[in-house]
């Protein structure tokens, strides 16, 4: 009998902790298939954030290492420094990326580290149960901002790629979502070449993708889909912020 | 092989190199930023990797990588850079990492000064950062011991999969002494068959980590440890001593201060004192045995520290009440004069020589 589709050998067979319509799943599932379609699974080391997918090492087929909350950049240039020939990726949440680890990406970036970063935007903290995020929208309602995220007193949502995109270091930025078939198919081409940007030796890379929190926001999965087309991506639009040949 | 003579932390370096570390992760702080220099200027030429971080947090986490990546690797520091390593350091703890931290110490606490002092003693020996966890924690007195210390804790890093911990001050970081580099590796080095080099290279998929969400796991990792430690009790203690036995004293003190005490010991000798010295070497595993072997008839045990009283309780957890312990101690970046130590022991001997 013909195989016309088989599960990714990047992922391990564990099943996953995530919840119903998170779209973490999607996202760890491209991340495996670019690697195993570039050939990249036995010399990948990957790093897993602390997060919602603090777990990912027991999910990628691949030697892992689970680093600190928001240090994943620092550990992965310690390992893209001793193994300089090898294909090294973070994969963090926004809570670990964008507040707690600022300092971190940011100078990764600037460094041009030969590393590639998959940033899961959700707009929340998910793992500790819905506390505001640095990128959660304005008005929106979490844990620790249970009267609406205010401007006045906690600021505008931070854009992650815009503000990498002004790093020279970072030679290829771009944000993605997986809402839709078609852009999970775009999410996996920018995932592909943010991945060559590294093999190339080019410098440092990062794919933005914006992701689902059912439980935390409080909305059935289908709901999630809508609420991040209505309400994510007219803040976070997406597309490519940085291309290598933009930089030279 | 001939001396040479060198600046303590630039010995730092050199050893390190001398040893197979290639890596260096640092970040600038006085009075140790001659090691970031020197490693900035010398790991080129071995085809090795300096990278200046972005703040003490993230250099210690760039070894936790390269460490886990299965290199010798190493970051140094100050007090205050000590202290935001800490994070990093109980994830190599707990994560099994080989790696070897410098604290060349400064007076504290908070931003305190630049000068030297012995205030990390409890940050070290106990644990600064969460979780059981205990670190290998060498104390040199001077510049050679300084670069012996160093090779030999990249071997015991390695040896027993843990962090070890070079425990300086200001004065040995700056001071100029000879030295020479002999480096023979021990034979007994594991394998790191456990280290990310990728799959296709290794045996089997590696995973670096400290998380166990299980508490059953979590507890059987922390017995695991805790073996690991009394392996590190039984085997690897460091202690110098000197004319314990018949002493009327005993003077204990480690890395500058003890040289400071060995002067005072010299005078009170020449005016008739029967003085001993306990020095200990590795702070962790710390040398009870030598203060078990002190006899009965000695009047008393002083501790000189250049902080307000650390290693003494190490001191009287050792002597378990036999003996009255005293304390001399300068800090906030005092050093101790000889004649202050002399005159200490005068006090507690009352003229009785």
């Amino acid at each position: 009998m013909a195989i016309i589709f088989e599960k990714t050998k990047g992922l391990t067979d564990k099943p996953t902790h995530y919840c119903p319509g998170c779209t973490h799943g999607i996202i760890h599932r491209l991340v495996a298939e670019v690697m195993e379609e570039m050939d990249l699974l036995d010399e990948a080391i990957g790093v897993a954030p602390v997060g919602c997918s603090v777990l990912a090492y027991d999910y990628f087929n691949v030697d892992m290492h689970e680093a600190a909350h928001g240090r994943a950049p620092a550990v992965a240039t310690g390992i893209k420094r001793v193994h300089p020939n090898n294909f090294v990726f973070t994969y963090q949440g926004d809570g670990d990326l964008a507040s707690i680890g600022t300092a971190e990406i940011v100078h990764a970036a600037h460094r041009g580290e030969k590393f590639t970063t998959i940033f899961v935007n959700n707009a929340i903290y998910g793992m500790t149960g819905g506390q505001m995020a640095p990128t959660t929208l304005i008005g929106q309602k979490t844990t620790t901002s249970p009267y609406g995220r205010d401007e006045a007193t906690t600021g505008k949502p931070i854009k992650i790629s815009e503000m990498l995109a002004t790093i020279d270091g970072a030679k290829f930025v771009e944000r993605v979502a997986v809402n839709t078939p078609a852009n999970i198919r775009k999410a996996k081409k920018a995932i592909r070449e943010a991945f060559k940007v590294q093999i190339e030796g080019k410098g440092f890379s990062i794919v933005e993708v914006l992701s689902t929190c059912p439980t935390n926001w409080g909305l059935t999965p289908v709901e999630s889909m809508k609420w991040l087309e209505k309400d994510m991506i007219p803040y976070y639009p997406l597309g490519n912020f940085r291309k290598p040949e933009e930089v030279e | 092989m001939t001396k040479v003579l060198m600046k303590g932390n630039e010995a730092v370096g050199a050893a390190a190199i001398a040893a197979g570390c290639h890596y260096f992760f640092g970040y600038p702080i006085t009075p140790q930023s001659e090691v970031p220099e020197y490693m900035s200027r010398e790991l080129p030429k071995v085809g090795g990797a300096y990278v200046q971080a972005e703040s003490e947090v993230a250099a210690i986490n760039m070894v936790y990588g390269a460490a886990g990546s299965g290199a010798r690797v190493m970051t140094s520091s100050s007090s205050p850079g000590i202290a935001l390593k800490q994070e990093g350091i109980s994830y190599c703890a707990g994560a099994e990492l080989p790696c070897v931290i410098v604290d060349m110490m400064r007076g504290g606490p908070g931003l305190g000064t630049i000068q030297p002092a012995q205030g990390d003693y409890f940050l070290a020996t106990r644990g600064g950062g969460n979780g059981d966890y205990r670190l290998i924690v060498l104390a040199p007195a001077d510049v050679q011991e300084l670069v012996d210390l160093v090779m030999e804790g990249f071997d015991l890093a390695d040896l027993y999969r843990t962090p070890v911990m070079i425990l300086g001050d200001g004065m040995i970081g700056q001071m100029m002494e000879p030295v020479e580099f002999n480096y023979k590796p021990r034979a007994d080095l594991p394998e790191k068959d456990w280290a990310t080099k990728g799959k296709g290279k290794g045996k089997q998929r590696n995973v670096i980590n400290s998380l166990y969400l299980q508490a059953e796991e979590l507890e059987k990792h922390n017995h695991k440890l805790q073996a690991k430690y009394a392996k590190i009790r039984e085997n690897e203690k460091k202690v110098e001593e000197y004319n314990v036995e018949g002493a009327d004293i005993v003077i204990t003190a480690y890395g500058t201060t003890s040289r400071i005490a060995k002067t005072a010991i010299a005078k009170l000798e020449k005016e008739g004192y029967k003085v001993g010295m306990i020095r200990p070497i590795s702070l962790y595993p710390f040398p009870n045995e030598a203060f078990e072997r002190i006899g009965d008839d000695c009047k008393g045990v002083l501790t000189v520290e250049m902080s307000t009283g650390q290693m003494i309780d190490d001191v009287k957890i050792s002597l378990q009440g036999r003996i009255p312990t005293y304390f001399h101690g300068r800090s906030g970046g005092m050093v101790p004069e000889p004649e202050e130590i002399v005159e200490k022991v005068k006090e507690i001997l009352g003229g009785d020589k």
